[in-house]
């Protein structure tokens, strides 16, 4: 617990001929195929990680163009008929002055779902080039993705709630669009892509270098 | 937490009943209501789910109902059931630990907490079209979402695999 930061004095599970269960953190001998106490399968490292990191995020990513592209929400009232974006809702929440929620609704569908593509486009990257450089600033950016991506469904259950409670017959209803679809499905993929990565390659950049 | 395990696994348990408990309250019951122009619109959990009920949209109503209903409920089912026994000090049921796995795979896609910040945004944007009233339903998702926050909390997943593991040990 003493050490510092430096990963030179330590050595991972896996030179020790070691592998934990990713479930329940129980230790076997290299070899073992299920964990003996949760049953769970034991990978030292998940070979095909970056293959469904990078499967997982293009999906995002392309899911991610129609949900901006298209409306979130189709409002009807007695007088007019409109359309917003994901941009568009923002925009209309600083003209009603609520700015603090225009920021957080900003944060969550647009910085963190661009954020986290580029900080697993990082991630992936650094990984596959056997970079060794700032792997406890790359631990972090990985838990930090992990943490907060599942926030970006806001947007989407907003529009779930509008849809179902502004329906007053003729003088003001709200329907989903089909950009609701294609964002929940881009926040889908990417949680996807970030649970697939082996934050475990992070550490073995360094080794095969060194030896 | 080794010396009086049953006593914090029963504080674990009494939690996810009542958080159980509640979110079927928060199903049931009407969650917003709202008044315009004489026209009068009562909203549950349940249509906010069917909200998306046009053709291509109806996939994202199922995901939506698992998110916000399904999974929390399969969570809290899953583990009243893995540690059930172990507050009686009797020896963990058969697949205890595959319940106790899944609650744990599932935590990410148990979106509770993110489905109430999203309600709020809503009730800000409608704010000024028109008067809407807070139901019951909206208290017990509300309660719901500390508790599973507090439990969450309460949970060491290394302490209840090796209690899983060991039995009254």
């Amino acid at each position: 617990m003493g050490s510092s930061g430096t990963s030179n004095g330590l050595i991972s599970a896996r030179e020790a001929g070691l592998v934990a269960c990713q479930r329940c953190g129980q230790v076997h001998a290299q070899g073992v195929r299920n964990c003996k106490r949760c049953d769970g399968p034991l990978q030292s490292r998940d070979t095909e990680s970056l293959q469904k990191v990078w499967a997982w995020l293009v999906a995002g990513v392309i899911a991610y163009i129609p949900a901006n592209l298209y409306p979130m929400l189709l409002t009807n009232t007695l007088v007019e008929h409109s359309e917003s974006t994901i941009i568009g809702g923002v925009v209309d929440l600083i003209h009603h002055g609520s700015v603090g929620i225009a920021i957080i609704v900003f944060v969550a569908s647009v910085v963190i779902p661009i954020g986290k593509f580029i900080a697993v486009i990082y991630l992936a990257l650094s990984v596959q080039q056997q970079s060794s450089s700032n792997q406890h600033g790359r631990h972090h950016a990985y838990e930090m993705v992990e943490f907060i991506g599942r926030w970006s469904m806001i947007d989407v259950f907003v529009v779930a709630i509008l849809s179902a409670l502004v329906q007053l017959d003729t003088i003001a209803t709200i329907n989903p669009g089909i950009a609701a679809v294609s964002f929940a499905l881009s926040v889908i993929f990417t949680m996807l892509a970030a649970q697939s990565f082996d934050s475990r390659l992070i550490w073995d950049a360094d080794r095969t270098q060194n030896e | 937490m080794m010396t009086s395990q049953p006593a914090a696994m029963a504080r674990i348990i009494s939690l996810a009943l009542t958080a159980f408990v509640m979110m079927i309250a928060a199903v049931s019951f009407p969650f917003l209501t709202l008044d315009a122009k004489g026209l009068h619109n009562a909203t549950s959990v349940v249509d906010a789910v069917l909200a998306f009920n046009e053709g291509y949209a109806i996939p994202l109503a199922v995901a939506v109902a698992f998110f916000i209903v399904v999974i929390p409920l399969i969570r809290l089912g899953a583990l009243i059931y893995a540690l059930g026994p172990l507050v009686r000090e009797q020896p963990p049921r058969a697949g205890a630990k595959r319940a106790f796995g899944l609650a744990e795979r599932l935590r990410p896609w148990s979106m509770a907490e993110i489905f109430i910040v999203g309600v709020t945004v809503a009730l800000i944007k409608v704010a000024g079209l028109a008067a809407v009233t807070v139901g019951p339903a909206f208290w017990a998702f509300a309660g719901v979402v500390i508790i599973t926050v507090l439990k969450d909390q309460m949970i060491c997943r290394y302490s209840i695999w090796e209690a899983l593991e060991h039995p009254t040990a």
